[in-house]
C-alpha cells in the first residue's frame, strides 16, 4: 500500500504541475482560479457522496458558511491567516453537529437529502433576512441580501499589507487543490477510507463487523464540509464579496450536476466535471441566443439517462477497452454500476 | 374575537395552500416512489398557462381549473415517456433527471416569456371582518384544497381505476400478473400528478408575481411536506400539511414571515429526526 501511495502522490504532483504550467497559456488566470475553486467544491461532494454514500443536497451550505466565516473573521481580525483556518473549522464543526443529529438518528437515503437541503434553506433564509443594523458579528454587518463586501483579502501570513492576488492567487489556489487532492487520496487509501467505502456498499454488514458507522459517517461528512468551507473561503477571496446566493438551491444543484457529469466515485471526476461545466457556463454566458439554464438542464438529463457513471469513468473504460492490457480485475471494475466505483479510488 | 377569526382563517389557508402545493408531488411519490423535482416548474407552467389563457380572453376559472391542468398534464405525459419511464426504481437518478428537467423548463419559459414578472388580479374581491381585511381568494383556495382531498379519496377508494391504482401501488408485479400493465398505470398516474401540479400553480398564480424561477419557491416546501408525510398518500399529505401549516403561520404571526418559513424548516428537521419514516410511517399506518 505504501508504495502505491507514494506513486499516487508523484503522479498527482507531476500532473498538477503540468496543468498549472500549461493552463494559463490558454485561459486567463482569473477564470482559472474560479474553475479550481469549483473543482475543490466538486471534490468535497464527490468524497462524501461518491465514497461515503451520503446523499447531500445541501453541499452549498458549507461552501457559503466557509465564505461567510472568512468574510466576517477577516473584517474583525484585519488579516487573513486565522480567518482561513476558521473558514475550514466552522463548517466542519457545523457539519459534525448536523451529522451527529442525522446519523445517530439513523436517517438514510432520501431523508438525508431532505435534511441537508432544508438546513441549507434555513441558512439561506436567515442570511437573507439579516439586512438590519442589529445583525452584527464583531465589526462585520451581515448585510442581508446585499452580502458583505470590502473585507481583507488573502495576504502573506504575518504581513497584512502584502496581498496575494492575480496570478499569485491562482498559484495559491492551484497548490491548495493539489494538496487537498493528495490528502483525499491518502484518506481513501487509509483504513478509514476503505471502511467508508464498505459502509457505502453495505451498512448493515459493516456495523455487524463492529464498526461504528454513525461516528464514521459523521467524521466523513465533516471532512467534506471542511473542504467545501476551504473552497468557500477561496471563493470569497476571489469574488471579494459574499452574498446569500452562495447558499442557494441553484448553487447546490450545480455542484451535483458537476459530480454527475464528471462521475462520482472517483477523485478526478468531480474536479474535471466542475471545472469543465463552469467553463462551458462562462462561455455560454457570453452569448444570449440560448438560455444558459436550459443547456445545463439538458446536460444533466442526458447524463443521467445515457452516462449515469459520468464522463471520467466512461473515458477510462473506453481507454481500457481500446488500449488497456487486460489485467484480472481490470475488466471487473468496468462492469460495476454507479455508486460502486473503484474502491481504491 | 375578530383577530382570532382572522388568524384561524389564515392558518386554514396556510394548510390548504401546502396541500395544494404538495398534492401533485404526493400522488407521484406515493404511487410510483418517484420524486419529481421539476414539480415546482410544472406549477410555474400551470401559472403561465392560466395567464396566457386569460390574456387570450378565456374565463379565469375555466383557465385555472380546466386548461392549466390539462396542458401541464400533457407536458408531464411527454416527460414521463421520454425520460422518467427509463428510471423507475432508481430514486436518486429520477431526482437528478427531474432536477435537470426543472432547469430545462426554466430555460424554455425564460426564452418564451422573458425574465419578467407577470401576473393577473385575483378574481374574487376581499371583505372585512371587524377591523380586518380578508382576501376572499383565500377561501377559494381552502375550498379547492378540500375538494381536492375529497376527490382524491373518492377516486382512490371508490372507483375501479382507483382500485387498480392502489393495487399497483402495493404490488406492481401482482397487478401485472392480473393483466394490468404497470407501465400504463404509471403513465396515467404521472399525468394525474402533473395535472394536479398544474392546477396548484394555476390556482396560486393570482396571488404571486410569476417569474420563470418561481418554481424554486414551491419545490422545497412540497418536497419536505411529502417526505415528512411518509408512505400513506392522503393521510400523509393532510397530516404533514396541517402540522407545517399551523407551525409556519403561528410563527409568522408571532414573530415575522421569515421566521415562519424558518420555523417550518426547523419543524421538518425535528419531525424527520423523531419520525424518520415520516408521520404516516408511525401513525395512520396502512391508511390511504
Amino acid at each position: 500500500m505504501q508504495g502505491s501511495m507514494s506513486k499516487d502522490v508523484m503522479t498527482t504532483l507531476v500532473v498538477s504541475a503540468a496543468l498549472i504550467w500549461a493552463l494559463p497559456l490558454m485561459v486567463s488566470t482569473y477564470t482559472l482560479t474560479i474553475l479550481i475553486i469549483y473543482g475543490m467544491l466538486g471534490l468535497s461532494l464527490g468524497l462524501i457522496w461518491g465514497f461515503g454514500g451520503i446523499i447531500c443536497f445541501g453541499q452549498a451550505a458549507y461552501f457559503g458558511l466557509g465564505a461567510y466565516t472568512y468574510a466576517i473573521a477577516a473584517i474583525n481580525f484585519g488579516e487573513s491567516t486565522i480567518p482561513m483556518l476558521l473558514a475550514v473549522i466552522v463548517p466542519a464543526i457545523f457539519a459534525a453537529l448536523l451529522g451527529l443529529m442525522m446519523f445517530y438518528g439513523r436517517l438514510t437515503d432520501v431523508y438525508l437529502g431532505v435534511i441537508t437541503l432544508v438546513v441549507m434553506l434555513i441558512l439561506f433564509k436567515f442570511i437573507n433576512s439579516t439586512a438590519g443594523p442589529q445583525y452584527v458579528i464583531g465589526n462585520a454587518r451581515l448585510g442581508g441580501y446585499n452580502g458583505i463586501p470590502g473585507f481583507q483579502t488573502l495576504n502573506v501570513p504575518g504581513d497584512p499589507s502584502a496581498y496575494i492576488w492575480g496570478d499569485a492567487y491562482f498559484y495559491v489556489c492551484a497548490v491548495m487543490l493539489a494538496l487537498v487532492f493528495i490528502l483525499v487520496s491518502a484518506l481513501l487509501r487509509s483504513s478509514f477510507g476503505r471502511i467508508a467505502v464498505g459502509i457505502r456498499e453495505n451498512e448493515t454488514r459493516m456495523s455487524l463487523m463492529g464498526y461504528d458507522i454513525r461516528a464514521r459517517k459523521t467524521i466523513l461528512f465533516s471532512i467534506g464540509a471542511a473542504i467545501a468551507g476551504l473552497a468557500g473561503a477561496l471563493f470569497a477571496n476571489w469574488s471579494e464579496i459574499v452574498t446569500p446566493s452562495l447558499f442557494s438551491l441553484r448553487q447546490s444543484a450545480e455542484i451535483i450536476i458537476w459530480c454527475i457529469v464528471g462521475g462520482f466515485s472517483n477523485r478526478v471526476g468531480p474536479i474535471f466535471g466542475a471545472a469543465g461545466l463552469a467553463y462551458i457556463k462562462i462561455l455560454l454566458g457570453q452569448q444570449s441566443m440560448v438560455d444558459n439554464t436550459l443547456i445545463m438542464g439538458i446536460i444533466l438529463v442526458v447524463f443521467v439517462l445515457f452516462l449515469p457513471k459520468g464522463l471520467v469513468p466512461a473515458v477510462a473504460e473506453l481507454w481500457n477497452i481500446s488500449f488497456g492490457r487486460r489485467k484480472r480485475g481490470a475488466s471487473r471494475s468496468g462492469r460495476r454500476v454507479r455508486n460502486r466505483g473503484k474502491a481504491n479510488g | 374575537m375578530d383577530l382570532s377569526a382572522v388568524i384561524f382563517i389564515e392558518i386554514l389557508y396556510a394548510v390548504a395552500s401546502l396541500i395544494m402545493i404538495s398534492a401533485g408531488l404526493a400522488v407521484v411519490f406515493g404511487m410510483m416512489k418517484v420524486i419529481n423535482l421539476a414539480h415546482g416548474e410544472f406549477m410555474m407552467m400551470g401559472g403561465y398557462t392560466t395567464i396566457t389563457a386569460v390574456n387570450l380572453g378565456v374565463n379565469v376559472f375555466v383557465a385555472m381549473l380546466i386548461i392549466a391542468p390539462l396542458i401541464v398534464g400533457l407536458i408531464g405525459l411527454v416527460v414521463e415517456r421520454l425520460v422518467i419511464r427509463h428510471l423507475y426504481g432508481r430514486l436518486i437518478d429520477t431526482m437528478l433527471a427531474t432536477w435537470g428537467l426543472s432547469l430545462f423548463f426554466i430555460g424554455i419559459v425564460t426564452m418564451i416569456f422573458g425574465n419578467t414578472t407577470t401576473g393577473i388580479s385575483t378574481p374574487i374581491p376581499g371583505f372585512t371582518v371587524g377591523n380586518y381585511q380578508i382576501n376572499g381568494y383565500n377561501f377559494f383556495i381552502i375550498l379547492v384544497a378540500i375538494a381536492l382531498v375529497i376527490l382524491l379519496y373518492a377516486v382512490l377508494k371508490g372507483t375501479r381505476a382507483g382500485l387498480i391504482a392502489r393495487g399497483t401501488m402495493q404490488r406492481p408485479d401482482m397487478a401485472a400478473s392480473l393483466g394490468y400493465s404497470p407501465d400504463r398505470i404509471y403513465m396515467a398516474t404521472f399525468f394525474c400528478g402533473s395535472a394536479l401540479s398544474g392546477l396548484a400553480g394555476a390556482v396560486l398564480a393570482p396571488l404571486v408575481g410569476l417569474v420563470p424561477t418561481s418554481g424554486a419557491a414551491y419545490i422545497a416546501k412540497a418536497f419536505i411536506t411529502v417526505i415528512a408525510g411518509g408512505p400513506s398518500l392522503i393521510a400523509g399529505l393532510v397530516s404533514s400539511s396541517t402540522v407545517f401549516g399551523i407551525i409556519s403561520q403561528t410563527f409568522s404571526f408571532a414573530v415575522s414571515p421569515v421566521m415562519g418559513e424558518v420555523a417550518l424548516l426547523v419543524a421538518a428537521v425535528v419531525l424527520l429526526r423523531l419520525l424518520p419514516q415520516g408521520v404516516t410511517g408511525k401513525f395512520f399506518k396502512g391508511k390511504l
